[in-house]
């Protein structure tokens, strides 16, 4: 196998970090995700059923929007996946540029369709939300529009990486344009206090305490982790069916599929 | 250097090229980015001349008039007051004492025509008794 002797100059580093580097080639990798899948799936679940039971039944009505606001549980988690999600998918991209890793590139494949899914989420329950609330479907302000933006980025990797027939060369001009496209991210994140928007600014902080509800910040938590556990669970599901593909004329798997 | 080591200094690199071009780009753009200009900007002059641009500020308490499908009110924010008139419907969150965006042209006795008015909402969310107490405890501070 040509990635144990790449990784045999790491050696001297430490013994635990090799144990990591092994699941950095593709035969190693796909038993490991498939045993954690279902786990990720079973949260998934668990978090989902709690969060919306405390969504709909629990959260109290707000007092300035009624029960209209309650779309807060699906937008915000979806939103912040959107953005983690691509961080997660750059974060990849960066160490399969670097270090050569062929799993890297594969998980930054896996995670883009769901990041596009997380961000049209966002946008569409915004969209809903914003029209009762505001009077407006869509405004083009700071935080709509990175947003949009960010939704673009999802399908432009997407759509590089298919139109590159040679998987290696695919990885890495997808790379590229993910590594590029992460200044968007802060951009999203700190428009409401940089810009005068329509949107409001953040309710939950790393500074200073939710101004929220308590059970409110429970249900929208749960949700997040929810969020969470689906989007690891479809990302790895994902990732086995693209190792499968790009590892076909190999011989571990003509004997994993037998 | 190694050129796996070469490879981690041209994306490090890169992306701080990217991020510093990023800034001076928005830093640019700054005043367009923005959605609208509070009230005191239109005062200072500000305001695009001569075309349609966005007011943003706070209904002002007990200024609101409603004639017909016809409405008047200030937006201020606090220190400058803007009167608007617009006609048709307003969002359920437009209140007195609330966020609110209006979109149209400033005429030249100085009143706003609106041909768009959006409510700008704030991030927090209670219950309506929560509310309540937080209003009653304000009222108590400010005797």
């Amino acid at each position: 196998m040509g990635d144990h002797g790449r990784f045999k100059g790491c050696i001297g580093v430490s013994q635990s970090l090799i144990q990591w580097f092994r699941y950095a080639s593709p035969q190693s990798f796909y038993p490991l995700a498939g045993r954690m899948i279902p786990w990720f799936w079973a949260a998934a679940a668990v978090f989902g059923v709690a969060g919306l039971w405390i969504s709909f039944f629990v959260a109290p009505t707000d007092a300035q929007q009624g029960e209209g606001y309650r779309i807060i549980f699906v937008h915000v988690p979806a939103s912040w996946m959107s953005m983690f999600i691509y961080l997660v998918m750059a974060f990849w991209a960066a160490l399969g540029l670097a270090l050569n890793t062929r799993v890297s590139g594969m998980m930054a494949q896996a995670l883009a369709p769901t990041g596009a899914l997380m961000a049209a989420l966002s946008l569409w329950t915004g969209a809903f939300w914003g029209k009762p609330m505001w009077g407006a479907w869509w405004v083009w302000d700071a935080r709509l529009t990175s947003e949009l933006i960010l939704f673009f980025l999802y399908l432009g990797f997407m759509a590089l990486q298919a139109a590159i027939d040679d998987p290696r060369r695919a990885d890495k001009a997808g790379a590229i344009l993910a590594l590029v496209g992460v200044v968007n991210i802060p951009i999203i994140y700190f428009s409401v206090k940089w810009w005068n928007t329509l949107h409001q600014g953040s309710t939950i902080n790393l500074t200073k305490a939710p101004s929220m509800a308590q059970t409110m910040l429970w249900g929208m938590l749960l949700m997040a982790l929810a969020f969470w556990m689906y989007s690891i669970a479809v990302a790895l599901t994902r990732v086995r069916a693209i190792i499968l593909e790009r590892e076909r004329h190999t011989e571990w798997v003509k004997h994993a599929l037998e | 250097m190694k050129p796996r080591q070469k490879r981690i200094a041209l994306i490090v690199g890169g992306l701080a090229s990217l991020t510093l071009a990023a800034v001076l780009a928005l830093n640019a753009l700054d005043s367009n980015i923005a959605l609208y200009v509070t009230p005191s900007e239109v005062a200072a002059g500000k305001a695009p001349q001569g075309k349609a641009f966005r007011i943003g500020g706070l209904v002002k308490e007990g200024s609101i008039k409603r004639q017909d499908l016809t409405v008047n009110f200030i937006v201020t924010d606090t220190a400058k007051e803007i009167p608007v008139t617009y006609t048709g419907i307003l969002p359920d969150l437009f209140k007195e004492g609330k966020g609110a965006v209006v979109q149209g042209r400033l005429g030249t006795d100085g009143k706003f025509a609106a041909t768009e008015v959006l409510a700008k909402h704030d991030e927090n969310y209670m219950p309506p008794e929560a509310k309540h107490a937080v209003d009653q405890a304000q009222k108590a501070q400010a005797k």
